[in-house]
Formats: structure tokens, sequence, C-alpha cells
């Protein structure tokens, strides 16, 4: 089918105010707000950074150098690697796939609950009860647990109070507060995935799995998880990527010493003053996530419109 | 059969721990607004009050912010909304084989990281004014503007989703019929299509205001000088905080449970609707007309009291926030008060009792200007020319230095303090430490512990260096609490 005859047939099936209205929207949001956008921003991360006036002079050649500072450091620098940054990013993927495996233990035995067990009117106030959670700012989420995990927060407060302490716990040293924040932020996203796809799943095969003898474990293990895959793999991917994406709940819940890789890029923007590094670091965020999102398809052998939804 | 029942309490205890995890949170926050305490706490309680929510109407940042982001808002919904029913209709317009790659390009932002959304759209437009040597007040360099731009990239694929799903239920014969009939393509858009997607663009247009209210990751980036509600909340809960914060979430979350029970009440007002209305097919039309009274009956006076409830509540609770609380504020500062002077008493007649050196009436001092006298801190110092404590204190602090370093050497420094008291070895560990604490072969540390690449253990060592210097030993009651 050539472009020519498709124009010729939108045309005619759309007549021309709403062609120009369905072309014009949708070739805006894809070049101008999604694929121009990322182009520029690859083309930046392999520019020095100069001073405005000297952007299009005589320096502003391409270069690789953000790359290797993200690998290899500064040449100043003693380290043949550039261990801190490298380890803020394995750290970051490490903690984003904990996050995501520890949603999807607490997640699946509630979607499986909500969809199989629960009844009525009941299933439904928890899923508005669900809901109602995330309506509330990420930030104050983020600050909630700050008051919970802080010093002087409740849990210390009453370890202390009950003698199991004796000095208050560092949970905001320990990121124990910041992956307790993370894991809250994203239940949703892991939960509604999970429920859909277990939701359809044909009560019958449940029962006669039970009749036949089968043990509870063995038929989550060889029919719920199979069929819920979709789910499983959906949500998976949304939690990691947000986690490894998220920005809010490091910046206040991360112990001063721990680091977030978008934290990094947060800070060559801001206070670095180094946006073509930035741009690079952002890249290696990208990528990375793609990568991802490719394994994930192939492992569970699901489709992105399966992922995305 | 036992093992049954025992499941079951175990599946509802775990689902009421995970609504614990999810409410729990929110729930002590709420309760910190309501403390006269300066940081958001529960406990100590000091005083109900409401002045937090005056604290924060008055923040003219944050309300600056706010100002902001329902602008911002606007305009997501002014432009998402139909770039993503444009992008749903398309959908059903491109052939089979571009589809796909159709689908994945305008889902991707969904996916992307927002930083790097926000990134993106900040270079892109910072390289577009620069190509038209546009100056700095111009909209390419509109914090607002950036962010509506940035925002909508991927709010557009959220309301996108909202159309197609609504769309896969469209019949497209209706438009054909109507097309069939004379209709031009702009009258069956019109008169057709949208009243289809009406519900649909309602959901989305909520969807997407609150999609961008809430954001942050990439309005951080695009905002540039400006400020919205969360960029401002923000950089306040990373800089110092006070309960007004937690009043801002009290109003959020009220509004939240409002519009929650408001909708539940109007899909059941539906649903009874439509449940009647099924019964009256069948029974015929008496069912009917007695359908209006009874759905009347049955939906208005629940609504009427859940206002009635939280007008109550707001009520209530700011009478009882302004009532008094002068008064007992005054009284938990005077109980602080006393409390804090017992405690000096207290340890003041401890030290008497002990005959303590004068350098040594200085700890409780510094003690009791951090806030509270931290009892075991103080306790170590007790008998602190005691041999056998001292060496106790050492590997106390040792270890607690050695752990997070993950060194697991047994305390080798302890060895260093065993002899503390022999004169020669005092000399020569302050005249060793004085110089260059870690290097001299006779120092104390020269262990594993006071390598430099170990920043935990260089206090617990120092600490000893001059061990009767008053100061030293204000610092070490410091670094303890």
């Amino acid at each position: 089918m050539g472009l020519t005859e498709f124009f010729r047939n939108f045309l005619q099936r759309n007549g021309i105010v709403l062609s120009v209205f369905l072309l014009g929207a949708v070739g805006f949001w894809i070049f101008f707000l999604i694929v121009l956008p990322q182009i520029f921003m690859f083309d930046f991360s392999f520019r020095y950074n100069l001073p405005p006036a000297e952007v299009g002079g005589p320096k502003d050649v391409y270069t690789i150098s953000h790359y290797k500072f993200l690998v290899y450091g500064s040449a100043q620098s003693a380290d043949s690697y550039n261990y801190i940054d490298l380890s803020v990013f394995v750290r970051t993927l490490g903690a984003a796939a904990f996050v995501t495996l520890f949603d999807l233990a607490i997640c699946y035995p509630i979607a499986y609950y909500l969809a199989q067990v629960a009844k009525g009117g009941w299933a439904r106030l928890m899923v508005l009860s669900l809901i109602v959670p995330f309506w509330v700012n990420e930030i104050l989420r983020a600050f909630a647990f700050r008051i919970i995990f802080g010093t002087n927060g409740i849990i210390n407060e009453a370890l202390l109070s009950l003698g199991i302490i004796d000095d208050p716990y560092p949970f905001i040293r320990d990121n124990i507060a910041l992956y307790a924040g993370l894991g809250y932020a994203f239940v949703l996203l892991m939960i509604f995935p999970l429920y859909n796809a277990i939701e359809s799943l044909d009560k019958n095969q449940i029962e006669a799995a039970r009749d036949l003898g089968s043990p509870w474990w063995r038929i989550h293990w060889r029919i719920v998880v199979p069929f819920a895959k979709p789910g499983i793999s959906s949500g998976c991917t949304m939690v990691f990527m947000l986690t490894a994406g998220a920005l809010a709940a490091p910046q206040i819940l991360g112990g001063p010493s721990s680091l977030w890789f978008t934290q990094i890029i947060y800070q060559w923007f801001n206070a670095g003053g180094n946006w073509p590094r930035g741009s690079a670091y952002a890249i290696v965020l990208l990528v990375t996530c793609i990568a991802f999102v490719l394994v994930m398809m192939r492992v569970f052998k699901v489709k992105l419109g399966e992922i995305a939804r | 059969m036992i093992s049954d029942r025992l499941a079951k309490y175990g599946v509802l205890l775990f689902v009421a721990m995970f609504f614990a995890y999810l409410f729990g949170p929110l729930i002590i926050m709420s309760i910190t607004a309501f403390n006269s305490a300066e940081f958001p706490r529960v406990s100590p309680w000091d005083c109900f009050t409401v002045e937090w929510f005056d604290v924060l109407v008055n923040d003219d940042k944050l309300m600056d912010g706010l100002r902001n982001s329902i602008i911002i808002g606007i305009g997501v919904v002014l432009l998402a909304v139909p770039i993503g029913l444009a992008g749903a209709l398309m959908l059903m317009h491109v052939g089979q084989r571009v589809r796909p790659w159709y689908y994945t390009i305008v889902v991707s932002p969904i996916l992307i990281p927002g930083v790097v959304l926000g990134i993106s759209t900040l270079i892109f437009w910072d390289r577009l004014g620069a190509m038209f040597n546009a100056d700095y007040d111009s909209v390419f360099y509109d914090g607002i503007f950036l962010t509506i731009i940035g925002q909508t990239t991927f709010i557009s694929a959220y309301a996108m989703l909202v159309f197609i799903s609504r769309l896969q239920r469209f019949d497209p014969a209706l438009e054909e019929a109507a097309l069939d009939l004379g209709a031009t393509n702009v009258q069956t858009f019109r008169k057709i299509l949208l009243p289809f997607l009406k519900p649909a663009i309602g959901s989305a247009a909520v969807l997407a205001f609150l999609a961008s209210f809430e954001n942050y990751n990439t309005t951080v980036f695009t905002i540039t000088s400006e400020s919205t509600l969360t960029t401002v909340l923000a950089s306040k809960v990373r800089y110092g905080i006070n309960p007004s914060i937690s009043a801002l979430a009290v109003v959020i979350v009220v509004l939240t449970l409002f519009a929650a029970a408001v909708g539940e009440i109007k899909k059941r007002r539906t649903e009874a609707f439509d449940k009647a209305i099924a019964k009256a097919v069948i029974e015929g039309t008496d069912a009917l007309s007695r359908l209006g009274r009874k759905s009347n009956r049955l939906v208005d006076p629940a609504f009427a009291m859940i206002v009635l409830i939280f007008v109550a509540g707001i009520g209530t609770s700011y009478y009882a926030g302004t009532v008094g609380v002068d008064e007992c504020k005054t009284a938990v500062d005077e109980a602080k008060r006393a409390e804090v002077q017992r405690r000096v008493e207290e340890l003041r007649s401890r030290r008497m009792f002990q005959g303590a050196q004068p350098g040594q009436q200085q700890a409780p001092a510094s003690g009791t200007s951090a806030g509270g006298v931290d009892a075991k801190g103080t306790e170590g110092y007790r008998s602190i020319f005691a041999p056998t404590n001292l060496e106790g204190q050492v590997k106390g602090e040792n270890e607690s230095g050695a752990a997070p370093s993950g060194a697991t050497a047994p305390a080798p420094g302890t060895e260093g303090y065993r002899n503390i008291f022999a004169p020669t070895n005092l000399e020569g560990q302050v005249k060793g430490e004085s110089a260059a604490p870690g290097d001299e072969p006779n120092a104390p540390a020269p262990d594993g512990e006071g390598q430099p690449g170990d920043p935990d253990a260089a206090p617990g060592t120092e600490g000893y260096q001059g061990i009767f210097d008053p100061t030293n030993l204000q610092n070490q009651v410091k670094s303890v609490e």
C-alpha cells in the first residue's frame, strides 16, 4: 500500500477537517513531543559542555567524553574506573529489582484474594480503598514514611518504649525507609495488572485441580501463575521502571550517603551545571530501561501492548 | 478442618496487614497535622491544634505553586485529551503493518522514565530557542509552557489508552449508517462518535489533571525557575519539615475520600437504576413508576450523611483546635522545662556523689542544651576513671564504628588502651596522637580501624587523645548521643 493511497483513503474517510485534526495532533505528538526531543537529547549527550556563546562554533564537535566519564571517571582521579557512579548505577538497578520482587510478593496474594476469593460489596470496597491512597501526592507519601521511620519516628518510639532496642535504629541511614517507601509508591501498579489477569481465570479450573487432589501451592504454581503471566510481567516491568526512574522518594527518604542514579542526573543538571553529561547519563538510564522491557518481553513472551495497559 | 480455618485466618491477617501498610502512613501523617509540636510527630503528644492549617494557607510559596499546578493541569487537559483522542482514532485507521510500530511509539512515553522525558523536553526546546535566537523571556524557556509540553508527552498516552478501551465497544456500523444517510464526516464525528466517547472524555480529563497535578519527575526538570506544588513540597520536605505539610496531606486525603465516596454513591445509583429498569422490563411499567421515588430515597440520605459527617468533623476539630491551645502550649512548655530541670538536678547530684572533677561538670550542661539528656550516654562516663569501664567503652565504640564498614576485627584497638594509666604510655599516646593520629607506630590506633578510608573509626580513636581534657569529654558525650 503506497503512502499516497493511504492518504487518499484517509482523506476520503474522514473529510478534510477531521484529517487535519488527526494528522496534526498525532504528528505534533509523535514528532515534537516524543521522537525529536529524544533525538536532540541523544545528540546533545555527545557534545562538550560549552558556554552559550561557543555553541555552534569551532569547538562544538562530537565527543564521547561524557560516557567515558561514567565508566572511567575524570582523568585526574586515581581510580581506573568511576566507582562512585557505577556503583550507584548498579545499586539502583539492584534495589529496583528488590523492590519489584517485594511488591510482587505482597501483591500476588492480595490480587488473588480480590479476584477469586472476595465477593460483592466487600471486594468493591477493597478495590476502592486500594486506589484512594494513590490519589495522595507522591511526595506526601514519602513524607509520611519519613515521619514514621525518623529517629524520633513512631516505630523507633514504639521499639524504644517496648525495650526492644536501646538506641533509635537508623532506618533512614540504612535505606529501610527508602525501600519501604518505594515499594509503597508503586503497589497499585503491581496489583492491577495482576488483578486483571487473575480475574479472568475460570474458577472451574481451580476447583477441578482441587478435586483432583492438588495442594494449594501446586494450584498456584501450575494454574494461576501461568495464567497470570502477562499480568506479572506487566506489573514487574512497570514497577521496575518506575523504581529505577524514581526521583522524589530517594531525595526525601534516601540516607545521607546513598544516592540514586536519577539523583546523579539531577545533580548534573542543577548543581553540576553540566547538561550534556546529565543527558549522557539519562541516555544510559533510558537504554537500560528499554533493554529491560525487551528482556521481559522475550522472557515472558508477551507483547508490548500487554505490558503498557 | 482446622488447617483450613487456620489458612483462612492467615489470609485475613495478611489482608489486614497489607491494608495497614497502605493506610498506616497516611493516618499517622494526618494525625501529626494536629499536634502542636514543631516537628511532625505523634508521640510525645503536645496539644491538639489546627494552627498548622493557618500556616499552610498563609504560605505564599505553596500557594504560588498551587496556582501554577492548576494552570499547568488545565493546560495539560486541554492538550492531552485531544491528542489522546486523535491517537486512539488514528490507531483504527493505520494499516495492519504499521500498527505495531505506531503503537510502540505512542505508548513508549508511559514506559520511558519521567526524568528522561523532562530532560529531553528541556533540551529540545532549549536548542530550538537557540536556533531561532529567542531571548530568555520567550516561550522556549518558560517553565510553565515547558512543563505542560513535557507532561503532555506521556499523559496523552494515558488518555489514549482510556479512549482505546472505550472505542473497542464502539460499533462502526453506526458511523457507516450515518454516512450512508448523508451526514458529513464532521457531523458524524460530532453527533455519533463524540457522544459515545463522552464518558471516556470525562475520565480522561480527570486522569490527565490528576496525573499532571501529581507529577514530580518530569516537572522538576522542565519547570526551570518557576515552581509547582510538588516542587515546592519536595524542597520543603528535603530542607526542614514542619507539620503544615501534614496539614496539606489532611486536606488532600479528605478531598480524596470525599470524591471516592461521591463516586461510589453515583455508581451505586446508576447500578440500582439499571437493575430497576431490567426489573421494570420484566414486570411491566408499574415497577418503573416506583423506580424514581425508590432510587431517590435510597441514595440521597447517604450522600447527605457523608456531607454532614465531613462538615461536622471539620467543624468540631476546628473548634477544638482553637479553644485552649495557648493554655495547653504553655502547660506543655512548662512541663518540658520542669523535666529538663529535673534531669539536670539528677545528673548533678549523681556527679556530686562520685566526687567528680570540675571538668566533668560541663558534661550535663552540654547534654541539657541539646534538649533531653540521654541517660545512657552519660551513664558510661559516671565512673570514667575505672579502667574496666573504659575498656568496655572502647570496645563498644570501636564496634559501632566498625560495623557499618563491614570490618569484623574484634576490636584490636582495645589493646592499646589496656595499660592506659601507665604514665609513660599516656605520654607517648598524647604526643603521638597530637602529631598525626594513625601514622605514629606507638600510637594505639595503627590497626585496621585507623585507616584513612574508614571515616567511622577516626572519631572513636581520636576521642581518647587527651582523655582528661574537659572539652574532649563534652564532644564525646555529644557523639554518643
